[in-house]
This record gives C-alpha cells, structure tokens and sequence, in this order.
C-alpha cells in the first residue's frame, strides 16, 4: 500500500517541444489526466456511488412493493426501518443481530484459518523441491475454481446419504450413531467455514508467496552465519518483512468474507439455516424473499457503517503498530 | 535459506501433504463423480465408480441449456475483462504519470469501493438499470449489457491499484526518451508504458476475468431466462426434485476446466504483477 502513503517524488511528464505533434494549450495538458480517468469515474458514479446514495435514501423510506414501480414517490418514514433494524426484542432485530454475531464468529474463523495455512504454505514452499511447482498448481486451484463449481461440490459432499463426509465419518469409521446433518442445523456452521477456508486460503497463500520473492537472499544467508537457525529467521526476517503485506491482506480477507454471498448462497440455497445465517444473506431474504426493500437498505447501510468502523480503527491501530515497530 | 535442518524438512513434508489432501478431497469427488452412472451417486457414496461412463458428460447439455449459459457467461466476462483492463490502463496511467487536483482522493475513493457490501447497491443498481430502460429504451436489466457493466466495475479498483504498482515500477527514463522522440502521452502509454507492462496487465485480465465469470449475486437477479450465465444457471441441477448428482459434477468440470487452465497458465504473471507492484 506504500503508493498510497508515500507519493513518489512528482516529476510531469511534460514534453519537451512536442515537436511532430500539433501545440496544445496549457489547460489542454492539465485536462489530461482528468480525461484519462474520466471513463473509471463515470463507471464508479454509475455502479457504486450513485447506487450507494439512493440506497441510504431508500432506507429512510416505506419501500415495500406497492411503490417498488415509483421508488421516488414511497413515503419518508425517518428512523422507521432502522428502528425495526435495531429493536432487539422484536424478531426482525433478534434476527438480524443473530445474524451479525454469526458473521462476526465466521469472519473471525475463516480470515484467521485463511492466514494462517496460507502464511505457513507460503514459507514452506520459499525454498525449490522437487515437485514445488506441481504443488503450486495444485495449491491455486480451488482459488481459481468458480465459487458455484467448487462449491456445488462441497454441497454434494455434505449431502446426508450420498456424501462422502458421512460416507467416511458413519459407514467407515463409524465415529456417528446416525447419519449426521450437514447443509441443516448445527452442523451447517462448520460446513460453511470448510468450505470458505477451503476457497479462500490460495489467495492468502498467493499474495504472501509474491511477497516473499521481494525479500532479499542476502538476509538469510547473513542470518544463517550469525547462527540463526531456521525457526529464528522466519521469526526474525520473513515475519516483519510480510508486516506490511499482511495488513492489506488482514482487512481484504476480513471485507470479503464479512460480505459472503457466494458461498452461503450457493451452498444453502436462497434461506440458509439459522446457524449459518450470515448477513449478506439474511439482508438478501429480508428484502427480495420478504419484499421490504427498506427495512433491507436500512441493514445494509448499518453493514456499510459497521465495515467502515472497523476498517478505520484497523488502519489507525495497525499503522500506528507498524510506525512503533520502525522507530 | 540455505542448509534446512531435517526436523523442518519433516514439518514441511508432514503440513503439505495433508493440506494437498485437503484441496485435492473435492477436486477427486468432482472428478470421479462426473464419470459415475447414475447409481453410484444417487445411493450411498463410492469412492470408486462400479463402471465408468461418459453419459453425464452428454447428458448435461440437455438437461439444463448449458451452451446457451456457457455462452452467456463467455460474452459477460470477456466483454467485462477487455472494458475493464481498457479503462484501468487509462486511469493507472493518469495517476502514475500525472500529478493533479483529486489525485488521492481518486485512488482512496476507488479503493474503497472493494469494501461495499454487493448488497447495498444491488437493489438502487437494479432499479436505475429499470429506469434506465424506461426512459431511454436501453434494456441494462436483464441483458448482457447491464450484467457486463456491474462486472467491469467490480474487477476495476482492484485492476487500477494494482496496475499503478505496476506503471510505478517502469523506469520514467522510458517515457522521457519517447517524448524527446516525439511521443505525446498516448503515444508513451501505447508505445512504452503497455508493452512494458504486459505481465501486469495480464494479471489484471485474469482477475477481471475470473470475478465476471465466478460472480453469483448479480446474476441472480440480473438476468432473465436467455441472459443467465453458468453461476446461475448449474443450480438449475440442484434445485430439482431429482439431483443428477454426477450431471452437476460434471457441468462443474466442464465450466471450471477453461477457467482453471488459463489461470494456472498466467499465473506466474499474476505472480510477477503482485511482486511488481501490490505487494511491495
């Protein structure tokens, strides 16, 4: 993220005469850039910003479908729809705290497990084996595959009388009285975090493992003839090296999995069961299944607030972390 | 890190392996299941098949209109990644090579687009494609067109960053001699900046490629019966009474296969452009 902290020294690209080109004025050289980025702007006013605006605007209203032709003309109901958002004795708010507790647990699970085997795949595979580049191959694979691909496998996996996850836990070792659950009840949970972890840990791995090739070899060989065995070198050298890495990765990760549609969506269909109810979804079926698109923006801008929170408190700690440990 | 002592050795053996289990479990059940009769995958789970068969791998054409989604899904993501790639060399170039008013703002505002919930504009995004359509008469919901649009915009932040890392890392000796050649700015960008940062901009066309091809929100609401694409359209085996269980294992195969082979052979370039650029 250094380029957006630390701003190379400015030096324009100006052109010296312009010689086989016709001379332009000054504003036309200083409209430039702004032309280059015009088309990305339009298209984010278009898709994200616009779209993020009337969704604010929407939750101050009573959008239900009598005035889903007319957006414009459903009327203002102030603090309505965030009032049944919040009230947590009332289903709508027991629900949707819920919810956001489940996410809370799975973000935390699945961003720490991701790291965690991506790091330590990373750092295995620093140095050249036989067969390292097969393994790698290998190791990228689910990141690659289609979430609805690999995840409509995961599904077939699960399923109570033909998969194998019961196949191999009841019939083989036979660890289960009855065939257990998977994609229902209980159990849905740690479905859901296999099935993300599995997804998700090759891009963990990948950023990590092109972070690594940017840490010079001289640090290790200095390392290893001061006597720093291998455990201390990665403690020493490769750790604080990956620091700044690891803070993007941390938070994209986090982003990513706090807003999962794919997953849960593909994997429990458009209701998922309670214990899995992550909030994408859960804001998914409370407007489009229920049809009150307010009381659904209304959740979605307290998702967006909640995100922003802790991203900012994330950024000032974790920078001011990185700071502390440079001085 | 030279000399590896033996007990690391072990460790590393022991880890991978088990984590090659791991990712290979689902990619062996899809595999083999593709290949089972119908027998095989509808009672009690076999990890060998009694006999092999290729009949799923025809069946699956006519049990959901899987060539009209295929084909859906190519057009969205194709048109997504080229319009993508396109617009993100043009605003990286403008912020690596130009100092101006709203420069940062520009890239902190991009960014944080990665961080909105889909679910949030999902619904506005809906209904001003409606609008759109209602008052122009461009169909944006329910075509292609509308589907290609929200997608290049996701690929987009990440494509800018990235290619900026990117662009920072080609020498500005470059662009100085192209301009005492005679170049304008869009000269050096064509001429200079893009030849230089093919591996990059590959990386960048896989991603964009990829996110269109993988995404599921949008296109469940997005589309209609002759515009859904793949990540909709399997589930169309799924959701039946009957689940041909080895038919959904083998549409899986057959839209991952393209997509999984490109990746893995760009990948070192994804490699390199993170290397280059984001990661640093």
């Amino acid at each position: 993220m250094t380029l957006l902290t630390e701003a190379t020294p400015g030096r324009r690209a100006t052109r010296p005469g312009g010689r086989s080109l016709p001379p332009r004025g000054r504003l036309g050289r200083a409209a430039l850039p702004y032309l280059l980025l015009l088309p990305a702007v339009l298209l984010e006013l278009l898709v994200h910003l616009v779209p993020m605006v009337m969704g604010i605007l929407m939750s101050f209203k009573e959008l239900t479908q009598f005035y889903i032709r007319d957006w414009a003309s459903a009327p203002w109901t102030g603090l309505d729809n965030y009032r049944l958002a919040v009230d947590f004795n009332a289903p709508v708010g027991r629900d949707l705290l819920h919810s956001f507790w489940v996410t809370c647990v799975f973000s935390v699970l699945a961003v720490g497990l991701c790291w965690l085997i991506g790091v330590t795949a990373a750092i295995f595979m620093q140095e050249g084996f036989r067969g390292r580049g097969l393994l790698r191959a290998l190791f990228l694979t689910p990141y690659a595959l289609p979430v609805y691909a690999a995840v409509i496998t995961w599904a077939f996996m699960f399923q109570r009388d033909n998969g194998l996850v019961n196949h191999v836990l009841h019939d083989q070792l036979g660890l289960t009285a009855e065939r257990p659950f998977w994609l229902l009840g209980g159990n849905s949970f740690a479905a859901l975090v296999i099935v993300a972890v599995w997804k998700t840990w090759p891009f963990a791995f990948l950023v990590v493992m092109a972070a690594l090739q940017n840490i010079p070899r001289e640090l290790y060989e200095a390392a290893a003839i001061d006597g720093a065995g291998v455990w201390q070198q990665i403690r020493k050298i490769t750790m604080p090296s990956l620091r700044p890495i690891n803070q993007v990765l941390v938070l994209v990760l986090f982003l990513w999995t706090f807003n999962d549609f794919n997953n849960p969506y593909v994997l429990f269909g458009k209701s998922a069961p309670e214990a899995a109810d992550l909030i994408s979804i859960h804001i998914y079926q409370s407007s489009f299944v229920t049809w009150n698109f307010g009381a659904g923006s209304a959740m979605s801008v307290l998702l967006l607030a909640f995100l922003l929170l802790v991203t900012t408190v994330y950024l000032l700690v974790t920078s001011r972390g990185r700071r502390a440990a440079r001085a | 890190m030279p000399s590896i002592p033996a007990w690391f050795r072990w460790a590393r053996r022991v880890f991978l392996t088990l984590l090659a289990g791991f990712v290979l479990l689902p990619l062996y059940v899809m595999a083999s299941s593709s290949l089972k009769p119908l027998q095989d995958v509808a009672g009690q789970f076999r990890w060998l098949p009694s006999g092999l068969t290729i009949r799923p791998y025809i069946d699956i054409w006519d049990t959901v209109p899987l060539a009209r989604y295929f084909v859906n899904s190519l057009i969205v993501a194709g048109a997504a990644t080229v319009c993508s790639v396109t617009v993100a060399v043009f605003a990286a170039y403008a912020v690596s090579r130009y100092r101006f008013r709203g420069r940062r703002i520009f890239t902190v505002t991009v960014l944080s687009t990665q961080m909105f919930p889909g679910i949030l504009f999902l619904l506005p995004l809906f209904l001003i494609y409606v609008n759109i359509g209602n008052l122009t008469g461009i169909a944006l919901y329910g075509s292609r067109g509308g589907l290609i649009l929200t997608y290049l915009t996701f690929s987009l932040p990440f494509s800018i960053w990235m290619l900026i890392g990117y662009f920072e890392s080609i020498p500005r000796a470059l662009d100085e001699a192209a301009a005492v050649d005679g170049c304008g700015p869009i000269g050096t960008l064509a001429r200079i900046v893009v030849p230089a940062a093919v591996p990059g901009i590959v990386a960048v066309a896989v991603y964009a490629f990829m996110t269109a091809w993988g995404e599921v929100l949008f296109a469940s609401i997005m589309t209609n019966d002759v515009t859904r694409t793949l990540s909709v359209g399997l589930q169309g085996y799924a959701t039946q009474n009957d689940v041909y269980w080895n038919q959904v294992m083998a549409a899986s195969l057959v839209v991952s296969v393209p997509i999984v082979a490109g990746f893995l052979l760009l990948q070192r370039y994804l490699i390199a452009g993170l290397t280059a650029g984001a990661v640093k």
